[in-house]
Parts: structure tokens; C-alpha cells; sequence
């Protein structure tokens, strides 16, 4: 991921990209989490000073939704599925052992930077369940070794 | 006496047309078509349980306390959200309902404090009610699990806290906030069980873009934002309904009282002003009133350097006429006047002119309307034969395009400013004629289709330009202006508008305006649909006031924007009385209603009735008796209510002025700083204390009422009334509503007016009379008051006051949000947490020319005199202008202000004086000086001072 750090006049920039969209604040989102892997706490008022809009507006879109960070992820980003189909095919246990082994708990990051390991409800994969996401690339019918190689190898 | 009860509907009004018939719990009701299910059955005298839904704010359907079963469908839908068809047949009642309601209450129960009895809301809360109403026996899912109830409470706001262990995330702060409000400072963090009510980005509130204005207090159904004099004092157990008295706005309260205590002001529902609103002031800075600083007793003291000596009534009063006696004597009838106040109510001030006019048998009677708003009444009465507001405040609802000009309405009428910004965000376009760049210009959800930046002082050039535009672009309303206007007067004044001297291009080099500007402006106020202008002090306090007053409804004639809802001509009044003061007849050569004294009918009025005859000749106006006192001719004034040493310009003479007199009577709540030169101080009462009416901007006349008895002893008018009978004067009044009878018979705009009807309609707009039994909520509907409406050339002509090498920068002067005027009030609340000092804005590019950094302590000079201030270094001022606000006595603002004014009422022009910014080090020698004059006059009896 192309991570760089963030300035106010980049988010400006992206800001006015946007602008002329109808309900450009989501779009605006994921471009800035594109560019820097997460919506940097102090680019909120910055966004909403675009949008003519308050903090709060912004903030409250930013929190509601899990998939922007308001921190940094890990180098790879692993969402593993906790719906009905890839639980039932394993997927609980899996993810549990995934987590222990990397020494993070759901939402987090592992200690050396390495992974961060969100849920994901269904993927529409339930034919070849467990299924994850690794990096947004779907992966199937995982088990301990294949994930983990998956999340080990070199992007 | 019990609290005032308002019924919450649930959801607002509907504006739709057609009615509709449907059946709910076998009751027939017809409600107009868009109507919630909810607000049908309140109608019908069902309460549907509920929690999210209140009538100040859209239905959001999340509580789900509030389903029903309608016949033939299927579900159970919510009955805020679902709007009722023709034929419906609802039920709320049944026991699906009942299984349902209680599983839902049980969830919120289940994170939720169960510390009812030591909870500030009990007896207040609709999460208690809703509990009993749903019968709620038990909680299946016990307390243990996940919950809130560790959650800090927020205590940063001075006037409420925010405890989010008691939130059930209803969202109506949320939803009152932005609906309301229209601040958008709340929102909710997180989604699902880790949902909190969040200010800011999850911010402390006194952190936030909160501006307190309480609609989230208001709005929340529990103790999760709860007033802090609730936590402190408990429930209240009675109510009045009463009329604020900070600015024009006009808000109704109901003042719930614990015995002789007041617990909280609550916006009333019913208010015609403000529908339930309130901003910070009227909703929380009462507590003034109970200051410690308050002076109850009357003192005396024969010369302002003597300490003062409190006396009993009795001898104050006495002293005070004797004084006066003695003065007229000596110096004979003309050396002594009075001023009323426009935070007085209606009935005190028209007692106060009276005493003049008949007790010391002169018209050296004005009001502090003169500095503010004496343009208007010249104006308007000029174009359109009265000197009012033409609109009601609901009008601003069906406006198009709102141009504010010379108006901050965001922090001086802020309860209507929240309207104009609902307004705009249905689509209305807002033209902004403002030096700064003001909230309405641009801020979170409010963007304007132009600012006019104009160069302070050229108001008239740009309003006549706009009139160039209309005029030369084709877009006079040919047939309103033919109808209803002088056809000579228009002619004239349309060829004057459309030489080249008015063209935007010509305007553009003296205004600084763009041309291109000014033209849109003027293309979107004639073409854009209804347009309304409001404008303030920006435009009076100019040697040209009056002429910008005619230069708008000018304007306003031209492209037929009078006499409907939408549109028109309308002042915003700064303090909660200027309207009423000046109606009753507090100008010195007007009487009651807006009549010269050289008329000799209405003269014969007031002289029958008064059995005495009247001076016909014009008194002194305000600047006019202190030039007088200052050249030995005027020595003895009554001043109730007002604060002229800091509210009036040109300090120094002020301070002359009043130190030449013989006998300063002062009467008011604290010791001003005109109580600095004071010979008698007599204890005033605060709006909480007395009865009478107050009239606000849109002329509406509004009952105020004594919740508590007056701590000082005597309501102002009583006091009036002590010092009239000690002249001789055959007063008998029992209470006010005998005042506004007498007004009544008086005064042909009032003549239908009485407490009585007061007490039965809760407002009047004058004129009240046979005519209009009811009141006027739009004037000038079927033709103007004077006939033909008038149109009068606006030639521009510059203030005498220059920049030059000396004097480069432009002061302006203003308000902000958390202050009041002189701040006398004010700044004797947790206000201060906010804002105490005054500031003076300053662009960076002339900020760093002088080596300025935001928050220097400058020196501020103009021709006049000097003072010191922070400075505060923003590009909300345009290069060249500076602006501060005159809150505050330490900064004595209007030390550095001219005599300049307007060239028709002498309305001072404090929006104009050249100056120079500098870094200093401290208090300028004035403030130094004044300090030392302050300390030596101010010498307090013992008792008093030893607190």
C-alpha cells in the first residue's frame, strides 16, 4: 500500500477532486485512505472545511463505518469471513487460531506491523467457504497453513 | 399554580392541504394529508408511546416504541414515520403491541442506570414514563452484560451536562442540532451497541462547534443533558409563560420556578417569535439576576467623589425630586430630561416620558434607541408611513432570496438566524451587505450567493447601485410601482438611480465591491422569487443611516417586494425593546405612536387626558443635552436602564457631560459605569421581577410577567411613578395594565390593545385596533399606511470621517454570540467562559505590516482617543477594516468613536472611524485615567462593599 504521510494540502487537493460529485464525502474517504491507509484524525476538519460542512458531520461518517481507520493498518490487511456458511465450515475456529497467531484480537494490528485482521460478513463465497479477504484479493477454502502463507508471502 | 404543560405531538405540523379521514382505536379523526400516524392519534387523544419522535424535529422511527397495527397490512409500523391515508384503521393498542413495546423497553433498560430516585429527571423523563406506560415488570436480560453505565459524564458546558451513561441514542440532540438549531455540532459516534452522542469529533461540548443554545437539552426525553440548576435545584413545580429580554428577537419562556426560585428558562412552544427556540442568552445567561453585585438598596451622595450612602426609598426619592426642583429653579424648566430605556418594558417607558412631558412640563426626553435604530423610525415613516418592520418573523418561510445587511444575525438575533439557515437550506439564496465576513456569508452548511464586502461608510453607494442594476437592467416591478407608489416621486428617483455616478463600475472604485457583485446581488433580490431584507445597525450608525434606511425600501418598492409573507423591509432591533420604546413616544418631538408634537389634535389628546398643557416644542435629543450640559445649560437627567458612558459615543464628552451636571439620577440593575457620575442610584428590577409588555422586531407586543417579587423592593415603573407623585404629580397606577390602557386610548395603532387580549392571544402585532382586531402580522398588504408608498433620492455622500497617512484603518463595531451589549448583564454569567474581553479583529496582511501576532495587547487611536486591546488576526475583515465588539468597560470601545452621525436623527456613527493598530505594552493613559476615576466614584457604602 502506497502510504505516505499525510499533509492538510493533499487532503485539500483530493477535497476539490471530489467536490463536484453528488455526496462526494464517501468518495472523498476512500480516496484519502487510498492514499495514506487510514483518515488521518486531523484531516476530519480539514474534509469538512471542503465540504462547507462541521466536524461532527464527518466524524460521525468516519466512525460509523469499520472500514475506515483512524489508525494506520498493518503492511497486509486480512478480513476474514464470520458469516453463517464459513462458520459452519470451520471458519470460527480458523479465525480464532489466525488471531492467536498473529497475537491480535478483531480490529487490531500484530506487534511487528505486519497484518491487520478484520471480520467480514459474507463474501459471497459460501460454495468454497472459509473465505477471506487478503489486501481486498479473495481467497478460498482456507485452512491454517493457507491463510497464514497467504498473509506470509511478499505482496 | 402548576407548570405550564405543553402536549408533544411527536412530529411536526404538516403543511399539506387536503384532509384526510381515518379511524384509530375506533375514533374517527381528519388530520391534513401528510400527517404522521403518531400526530393523527394525538389528535384524537391518543398518546402512541414513544421515545425518538419529538414535534421540533422530523420522525426518525429508531425508538420502535411507536408501532401500530393498521388494518390490511402487514407489520407493525411505526407510526411516526408512516403518514395516514384516507380509510386507514389504525390500532395502538393491542396485545401483540404491548409484547413487542415491552421487549424493546427491556433492552433499553437493560443499559440504563437504575438510579431513578436520585436522578435529576425523575419526574421529568420520558424514558420513566414510557417504562410505565409500556408496564414494564422485568428485565429478562438482567444488568450485567455490556452496557454504558461506566461512561464519563461531560461537564465542560457552564449551563449543562451530558452524562452518557443515561443515553438510550435517540438521536433527537442530534437531530435538534442540525434541524433546529442548524449548527450540525452533534452527531453519533461508532454504529451499533458502541453508538454515543458525539459533539465535535467526539469532543468535550465547551470543545465542540457547540453553541449552546440548548435545543439538545430541550430535545433529550432523559437526563442525559440536563440543566445544571436542575441537578443543583431539583424539578420545578410551577411555571410562568414570559418574554426574554435580551435582543429584538422576542423568545417566549415559560420560567419554571421552585418556590421563589428560578429553575431554568424553557423555550416556549407557543412563542410567535421563536416557535420553541432559544439561543444561549435568553436560554441560560439569567443569572444575572441573582448576581451579587446587584445594588438593592438606593443610595444618595451630594458630590461623585463623596462615597455613596444608602438611604431608604422614601429619602432617595424625595432627594431626587427636591434636586431636581431646585435645579429647574435655578436654571429654569429646560435643565433637566430623561432617557428611556429600550430594555424597560412598554409601560415604564412610557411613564418615563410622561414624568418628562408632564412631570418636568419639557420634551427632553430620548431614548437609547436614538444611538441605534432613530434611522429606521426616519426611514421607513419617510417611504412608507410607519416606522416598523413591515413582516412578521414566520414571513422569512416563504422568502426566496434574504439579503442581510449590516447584520449579524448569527450572534445578535441568533433564535432568527437559525430560521434564515433552515430557510436556505430548503433552498433560499442569501445576499450578505457586510463589511466582515459574517456567519451567514459562509460556515458549516451556509454558503451566500454573494457577500458585498463593502468598504465600511459606503452602504449608500451600494445599495443606489443596486437600484442602477434594477432600474437600467429592466427589472422594476412596473406594475406594483404604479399601482402603489408616487408615479413623480419614482420618476424622479429612477432617472437619479440610473446615472453613471450610481453604475456598479463607478460604485466599485468607492465601495470596493466588484461590479460584477453587486449586479448579481441585484439580479437575484429582483428576480429570484419573494425577497426580504433585514438589516441591522450596520446600516443606522452612519452619518448616512437614514438614507441607507430609504435606499432599501427603495429597493424594496421598486421590485414589489412589500405587502406579502416572504418579502419586505425589516429591522433587526438590537436590544429586546427598541420597537416599543420608540412607539411610546420616548423621541423628543414625537408622542405616542409616532406623532409630532406640533400636532395639535394628538397634542389635545394627551392633554385632555393628562388635564395639563404641553410644551409643543421639541426637546433635546441625547447628544444635544450633553452638548448642553457641557456648555451649563442642562444639569439634572433621569436615566433608567441604560448605560450611556460605555454605550454612547465619544467617551470623553460623555464623561464631561455628565461630570457638569448637578443631579445624575441613575436606575438600573448594577452600578454602571454612568452610575460612575451618579448623584442618586435607585435599585432597578430585572424582567423577572415586574409586569408589562415588551414589542419586538416584528412589532409584536408580548406580555413579560413578575415570576418573582422584586428583589430591589420596586418594578421600575413603581419607581418612576415615586418620583412623578414626589413632583406633584396625580398618579394613581396599581399596576401596568392600566399604563397600556391609557396607551390604548391614546393611540389609534394601539387602540385595540389590552392585557386582557394579551392574556387570551399571547401576542399582538400593531397595529391592533377595529381595523384589525387581532393585530397586523403584514403591514402595508392592501397600500401603504402613508398612500402612495414613497420613493426618495439616496445621493451618497462620504463621511466626513477620513483615513489618512495618520489614521490608515476603518474601525467597525459589532456583537458576538456570548455578549450583550455593554455586557452589563452579560458579563455577570457563566458567559464568560466563552468570551469575556473584547478583541479586535485585525487581516493578517495588516496584522504583519505592524508586526502584529494573533493575541498582541495593540493600542487602537483614532482621532479621539486611545485605548489597548488584543488583537485577534483573521481574514474574516477585508484589508483596511478592523473590527471590535464594546462589551467591555475595561476596553471602553467608544473612547475611540466620533460624533460624527446621521445627518437626520444624530444616530452616532460608530460603524465608521479611521484609526491606527499598533503594539503596545498596556493600558492606554485614558484607560489609565478612567481607571482612577472609576475607582474613586465608585466607593460603595460599607455594608455593601465589605461582601
Amino acid at each position: 500500500m502506497n502510504e505516505r504521510s499525510w499533509n492538510p494540502e493533499r487532503i485539500t487537493e483530493i477535497v476539490s477532486a471530489h467536490a463536484h460529485l453528488e455526496g462526494p464525502l464517501l468518495p472523498i474517504l476512500h480516496a484519502v485512505q487510498a492514499e495514506f491507509g487510514f483518515i488521518p484524525r486531523d484531516a476530519i476538519p480539514v474534509i469538512a472545511k471542503g465540504l462547507n460542512v462541521t466536524r461532527a458531520e464527518v466524524y460521525g461518517v468516519v466512525s460509523f463505518y469499520h472500514d475506515f481507520r483512524e489508525q494506520p493498518a498493518g503492511r497486509r490487511v486480512v478480513k476474514i469471513c464470520r458469516a453463517e456458511a464459513c462458520q459452519s465450515m470451520g471458519g470460527r475456529t480458523l479465525a480464532e487460531r489466525v488471531l492467536k497467531h498473529f497475537g491480535t484480537d478483531w480490529g487490531g494490528t500484530s506487534s511487528d506491523g505486519a497484518v491487520t485482521i478484520g471480520p467480514v460478513y459474507c463474501l459471497g463465497l459460501c460454495s468454497v467457504a472459509p473465505a477471506a479477504l487478503i489486501d481486498g484479493e479473495p481467497h478460498a477454502r482456507l485452512d491454517m497453513p493457507t491463510l497464514v502463507k497467504a498473509v506470509e508471502a511478499k505482496p | 399554580m402548576a407548570l405550564v404543560e405543553e402536549h408533544d405531538l411527536g412530529t411536526p405540523a404538516s403543511k399539506g392541504e387536503a384532509q384526510v379521514r381515518l379511524t384509530i382505536d375506533g375514533r374517527a379523526v381528519t388530520v391534513p394529508e401528510g400527517t404522521s400516524i403518531m400526530r393523527a392519534a394525538r389528535d384524537a387523544g391518543i398518546d402512541v408511546p414513544k421515545l425518538c419522535a419529538t414535534d421540533s424535529v422530523k420522525a426518525f422511527g429508531s425508538c420502535r416504541m411507536c408501532l401500530v397495527e393498521i388494518e390490511g397490512r402487514a407489520g407493525t409500523p411505526a407510526s411516526c414515520t408512516t403518514p395516514v391515508t384516507a380509510g386507514m384503521a389504525v390500532r395502538t393498542q393491542t396485545p401483540l403491541l404491548k409484547e413487542l413495546r415491552r421487549g424493546v423497553m427491556e433492552l433499553y433498560i437493560s443499559d440504563h442506570p437504575l438510579d431513578c430516585l436520585t436522578c435529576a429527571a425523575n419526574g421529568d423523563c420520558e424514558l420513566q414514563d414510557m417504562a410505565g406506560a409500556v408496564g414494564l415488570r422485568e428485565v429478562r436480560y438482567g444488568y450485567a452484560g455490556e452496557n454504558h453505565l461506566q461512561d464519563k459524564k461531560d461537564e465542560t458546558n457552564p449551563y449543562f451536562t451530558y452524562d452518557p451513561s443515561k443515553c438510550i441514542v435517540c438521536s433527537r440532540c442530534v437531530r435538534a442540532c442540525e434541524e433546529t438549531q442548524g449548527t450540525f455540532a452533534l452527531t453519533i459516534d461508532g454504529r451499533g451497541f458502541a453508538s454515543r452522542v458525539s459533539p465535535g469529533m467526539s469532543e468535550n461540548f465547551f470543545d465542540s462547534e457547540c453553541v449552546s443554545c440548548g435545543a439538545c437539552v430541550q430535545a433529550c426525553p432523559t437526563a442525559t443533558l440536563i440543566e445544571k440548576s436542575v441537578v443543583d435545584i431539583g424539578q420545578p413545580e410551577h411555571s410562568v409563560v414570559t418574554t426574554c429580554a435580551y435582543c429584538g428577537v422576542g423568545c417566549a419562556f415559560k420560567a419554571e420556578m421552585r418556590g421563589d426560585e428560578v429553575v431554568r428558562m424553557v423555550p416556549y412552544k407557543d412563542g410567535k417569535a421563536n416557535h420553541g427556540h432559544s439561543c444561549v442568552k435568553g436560554r441560560f445567561a439569567w443569572g444575572y439576576t441573582t448576581h451579587k453585585d446587584r445594588i438593592l438598596e438606593p443610595m444618595i451622595r451630594r458630590r461623585v467623589d463623596e462615597p455613596w450612602r444608602t438611604v431608604s426609598w422614601d429619602e432617595a426619592i424625595a432627594y431626587t425630586a427636591s434636586e431636581f426642583k431646585r435645579i429647574q429653579a435655578k436654571y429654569g424648566r429646560l435643565s433637566i430630561g430623561g432617557i428611556t430605556s429600550s430594555r424597560c418594558t412598554n409601560e415604564e417607558t412610557f411613564l418615563v416620558q410622561k414624568l418628562v412631558r408632564a412631570g418636568f412640563g419639557n420634551n427632553n426626553v430620548d431614548t437609547c434607541a436614538r444611538v441605534c435604530h432613530a434611522p429606521t423610525g426616519y426611514g421607513l415613516k419617510t417611504t412608507f408611513g410607519t416606522s416598523a418592520g413591515t413582516q412578521d418573523f414566520d414571513s422569512v418561510e416563504h422568502s426566496d432570496v434574504i439579503m442581510i445587511v449590516g447584520a449579524n444575525p448569527t450572534d445578535a438575533h441568533p433564535v432568527f438566524a437559525s430560521r434564515i439557515k433552515k430557510r436556505a437550506r430548503e433552498g433560499a439564496q442569501i445576499i450578505v451587505i457586510d463589511p466582515r465576513r459574517i456567519d451567514l456569508v459562509h460556515s458549516p452548511r451556509v454558503q451566500a450567493a454573494h457577500h458585498l464586502a463593502l468598504r465600511p461608510g459606503t452602504n449608500v453607494a451600494v445599495l443606489t447601485s443596486l437600484a442602477h442594476v434594477i432600474v437600467t437592467e429592466g427589472l422594476v416591478d412596473d406594475a406594483f410601482v404604479r399601482e402603489r407608489c408616487e408615479a413623480d416621486a419614482f420618476a424622479a428617483w429612477a432617472a437619479f438611480v440610473g446615472q453613471p455616478q450610481n453604475s456598479p463600475e463607478a460604485v466599485e472604485k468607492v465601495s470596493g465591491v466588484p461590479a460584477e457583485t453587486i449586479r448579481g446581488a441585484a439580479r437575484l433580490y429582483a428576480t429570484g422569487g419573494n425577497g426580504a431584507i433585514y438589516y441591522g445597525l450596520g446600516v443606522t450608525e452612519h452619518s448616512q443611516g437614514s438614507t441607507a434606511v430609504m435606499a432599501i425600501a427603495n429597493l424594496a418598492m421598486a421590485t414589489g417586494n412589500i405587502g406579502k409573507p416572504g418579502v419586505g423591509v425589516n429591522p433587526l432591533r438590537g436590544q429586546n425593546n427598541v420597537q416599543g420604546s420608540c412607539d411610546m413616544g420616548s423621541f423628543p418631538h414625537e408622542l405616542v405612536g409616532y406623532r409630532h408634537l406640533s400636532d395639535d389634535t394628538a397634542r389635545g389628546m394627551f392633554e385632555a387626558l393628562w388635564g395639563m398643557r404641553l410644551d409643543p416644542e421639541p426637546g433635546l435629543r441625547i447628544p444635544n443635552m450633553f452638548d448642553a450640559a457641557v456648555d451649563g445649560r442642562f444639569k439634572g437627567i433621569y436615566i433608567q436602564g441604560e448605560d450611556v458612558l460605555q454605550s454612547d459615543p465619544n467617551t470623553k464628552h460623555v464623561t464631561a457631560a455628565l461630570a457638569a451636571m448637578e443631579c445624575v439620577v441613575v436606575h438600573d440593575l448594577f452600578l454602571t459605569e454612568t452610575a460612575n457620575f451618579a448623584h442618586v442610584f435607585l435599585p432597578g428590577s430585572t424582567f423577572l421581577e415586574k409586569n408589562g409588555t415588551f414589542t419586538n422586531a416584528e412589532r409584536r407586543i408580548q406580555p413579560v410577567r413578575k415570576v418573582i417579587s422584586p428583589r430591589n423592593g420596586h418594578e421600575d415603573w413603581e419607581v418612576t411613578q415615586l418620583i412623578a407623585r414626589a413632583m406633584g404629580q396625580d398618579w394613581k397606577y396599581t399596576h401596568p395594565l392600566q399604563v397600556m390602557d391609557e396607551i390604548a386610548r391614546l393611540t389609534p395603532t394601539f387602540a385595540g390593545v389590552s392585557f386582557a387580549k394579551l392574556d387570551a392571544l399571547g401576542s399582538i402585532q400593531w397595529p391592533c385596533n377595529d381595523k384589525a382586531p387581532e393585530g397586523t402580522p403584514v403591514m402595508h398588504a392592501g397600500g401603504f399606511v402613508r398612500g402612495k408608498g414613497k420613493f426618495v433620492i439616496t445621493e451618497y455622500v462620504a463621511t466626513d470621517e477620513k483615513v489618512g497617512p495618520r489614521f490608515p484603518l476603518l474601525l467597525t463595531t459589532g456583537r458576538v454570540l456570548m455578549q450583550y451589549n455593554v455586557g452589563i448583564q452579560t458579563r455577570r454569567t457563566k458567559n464568560v467562559a466563552w468570551r469575556e474581553e473584547d478583541l479586535l479583529e485585525i487581516h493578517p496582511h495588516d496584522a504583519e505590516e505592524r508586526g502584529i501576532k494573533d493575541g498582541d495587547l495593540v493600542k487602537l487611536a483614532s482621532r479621539k482617543a486611545e485605548t489597548s486591546l488584543r488583537a485577534h488576526v483573521t481574514d474574516r475583515v477585508a484589508p483596511g477594516v478592523v473590527y471590535t465588539t464594546f462589551h467591555n468597560p475595561l476596553t471602553q470601545t467608544n473612547v475611540v468613536t466620533t460624533e460624527y452621525s446621521d445627518w437626520a436623527t444624530e444616530c452616532p456613527e460608530y460603524k465608521v472611524t479611521a484609526v491606527q493598530v499598533s503594539r503596545t505594552n498596556g493600558p492606554t493613559e485614558w484607560q489609565q485615567d478612567y481607571a482612577e476615576i472609576g475607582r474613586r466614584n465608585r466607593h460603595l457604602p460599607e455594608p455593601v462593599a465589605g461582601e
